[in-house]
């Protein structure tokens, strides 16, 4: 409706302004208070991004000299950095290592969060209400008060530097964020439409399967990206629980195994930030729209 | 809606068979209840109620890695008390929250406001702005690392060779106090995009209608961020502060990837502190102790950020619903 109004607007007063700018709202204010401190917060919030880029492009006597060369951009660009990461690290590995933790905790954690949050929203047993406070408390416990006795525990179970132990800890901050996203999915699915279904004889578990699942599936999704995200992003656990190079996740390898005595390999290091970020931010691009609502709705709650 | 029903519930696969003791114990609802609620609470009480125990009772012991310590009382406290490092690191937590969170909320809420405003693209710099906070924070840590680096810092560049402001190259991270502000302005960077996101979906259930009669009682732009942008926004504003003040107070990725507590244990938070005693230093007790005093702090500032900002709501007695 607003959009249709000012389009009309546009074409006939050939104003590029909004519809609710009023006449003594000048172009020339408005481009002060929105546009330039506007511009200024997205340069500054990407321009980390720009430098670690530009910088995995560049070739060492490049990197070094801003006499010579303009630092903010490439002269002659090389793929070299991103050559010694993939063929001289064990990168490819981590890669993988990364992917198949954050797949399956985030497997694990949709899965449980789906059956907790129906039994919480829907079979409305006595109690659910403080389960469900439970559980959102437990959303702020944060991992580095837990990560000391969860390494003794991780050794008692033989599981110490091996990814496993990693996909059964993510969880423990999964769970509770995805359980309660989805308690808010399911609140939105009317509750007349499982009745119907229990009336015509469906049991519980062919309701939850054939009826609430189905129309849950935005939810399903947000919650499964967001743990995806999440789980590639951790740190703490990944750091504590793995000791040997080829089980590090990218995070972690980046971070200790690029950095080699005082010598910092600025190039591979950028090259290795910039791969790692890669992944998530794709995966960001196709699904923005299920980030934002699940970020909001888990705090809206 | 009639029709959706219709379709959902009357393929002939709902068709009852005849009950199997399985099938009634299915629907027999307090199983099925403890059935749904197994995962969950099997993983949640495993690994994260019985290590928060574990975590308290280390504290009191003298374990290191590879030996399982005996209970000695207040002994890690004590020692901790008398340690520099440690009330160093606590000091430092504080600062660092304190300086840190205002900065994300005063700049946070001003990009939302930008955001609020009717502008092209909106969609596309909304999403430009939370890359920050997607990407992973150790990876975009090493960047601001580069961008803080002793003699190849790009902002020295700026700075010194561009602007001419100084004559040396600003040295970010082997001094203490540059070293603290330089990581409270990497934290600020990482967390203004989730303040952003968050108070935006706020002010966007705001209804419009509030503004327009503020307008028609002439009412300043001033008067009207404070009388009805402010009290609006404050239920949705103190869950979003608790989380943060809880994430940055336990906050370890950023300070571990740039100055690993370093120059001389300057910039150590209590996070960082506890994994380094406890992991590298294999003195699990010691660092359980330091992970185990965080606790007070984090109540605290959970119950001080929910009753003391969101308080005008919980008043109101409404439902959070």
């Amino acid at each position: 409706m607003t959009e249709a109004t000012s389009a009309t607007e546009a074409t006939f007063a050939k104003s590029t302004d909004a519809p609710e700018h009023l006449s003594w709202d000048s172009g020339l204010r408005r481009t002060i208070t929105v546009y330039i401190p506007l511009a200024l917060f997205v340069i500054g919030l990407l321009f980390p991004f720009y430098w670690m880029t530009i910088t995995s492009f560049k070739p060492d006597h490049e990197m070094y000299d801003y006499k010579q060369f303009n630092p903010f951009w490439v002269n002659s660009p090389t793929l070299n950095n991103i050559k010694v990461l993939l063929f001289e690290t064990r990168y490819p590995q981590w890669l993988i290592t990364t992917m198949s933790v954050a797949a399956a905790s985030t497997f694990l954690s949709v899965f449980s969060s789906v059956l907790a949050a129906y039994a919480i929203e829907r079979l409305r047993f006595t109690g659910a209400k403080h389960v469900g406070l439970a559980i959102y408390l437990a959303y702020m416990v944060p991992p580095s008060i837990l990560f000391i006795p969860l390494a003794t525990l991780i050794f008692q179970f033989g599981l110490f530097d091996n990814p496993i132990a990693l996909v059964l800890t993510y969880p423990t901050f999964l769970v509770p964020f995805c359980t309660w996203l989805l308690i808010g999915y399911f609140k939105s699915i009317p509750y007349e439409l499982e009745e119907c279904a229990l009336i015509d004889g469906a049991s519980r578990l062919q309701i939850l399967w054939r009826i609430t699942l189905p129309l849950a599936v935005p939810g399903l999704i947000s919650a499964g990206i967001f743990a995806f995200t999440l789980s590639w992003n951790e740190f703490i656990y990944a750091l504590a629980f793995i000791q040997s190079t080829e089980n590090k996740t990218v995070p972690v390898a980046i971070l200790t195994e690029l950095v080699t005595g005082d010598v910092y390999q600025w190039g591979a290091l950028m090259a290795g930030s910039l791969l790692g970020s890669v992944p998530v931010a794709i995966i960001y691009s196709f699904f923005v729209e299920y980030y934002v609502s699940s970020m909001t709705g888990a705090v809206k709650e | 809606m009639d029709a959706t029903v219709a379709m959902a519930t009357h393929p002939a696969s709902f068709v009852r068979k005849p009950d199997s003791w399985l099938t009634k114990l299915f629907d027999y609802k307090p199983f099925l209840v403890f059935l749904c609620m197994l995962p969950t609470a099997g993983l949640l009480l495993v690994f994260l109620t019985y290590p928060l125990g574990l975590g308290i009772w280390l504290a009191f012991t003298d374990t290191t890695i590879g030996q399982s310590g005996s209970f000695i009382g207040f002994e890690n406290f004590e020692y901790l008390m008398e340690d520099p490092v440690f009330w160093l690191s606590v000091t430092n937590t504080i600062f660092y929250t304190a300086i840190a969170t205002a900065g994300k909320f005063a700049l946070g809420l001003w990009l939302a406001l930008l955001l609020n405003n009717h502008i092209p693209l909106k969609a596309f710099l909304r999403a430009i702005v939370l890359l920050p906070w997607i990407v992973p924070t150790v990876l975009s840590s090493i960047a601001w690392w580069w961008i803080y680096s002793p003699q190849f810092s790009i902002v020295s560049y700026v700075i010194v060779d561009v602007l001419h402001l100084r004559d040396t190259y600003i040295n970010f991270l082997g001094e203490p106090w540059p070293a603290r502000w330089s990581l409270i302005v990497a934290n600020i960077w990482r967390g203004i995009p989730f303040v952003a996101i968050t108070l935006l979906a706020g002010l966007q259930t705001i209804s419009p209608s509030l503004y327009e009669a503020a307008l028609l009682d002439g009412a300043s732009g001033w008067q009207k961020f404070r009388r009805i942008t402010v009290p609006l926004l404050m239920p949705i504003l103190a869950v979003a502060l608790t989380l943060s003040v809880l994430f940055t107070f336990s906050d370890f990725q950023l300070v571990y990837a740039i100055t690993r507590g370093g120059p001389f244990n300057s910039t150590h938070l209590m996070a960082t502190l506890a994994f380094q005693r406890a992991i590298p230093g294999s003195q699990l007790g010691e660092g359980a102790a330091i992970a185990v005093s965080m606790i007070p702090f984090l109540i605290g500032a959970t119950i001080l950020c929910l009753y003391g900002v969101g308080r005008r709501k919980w008043q109101q007695g409404s439902d959070n619903d």
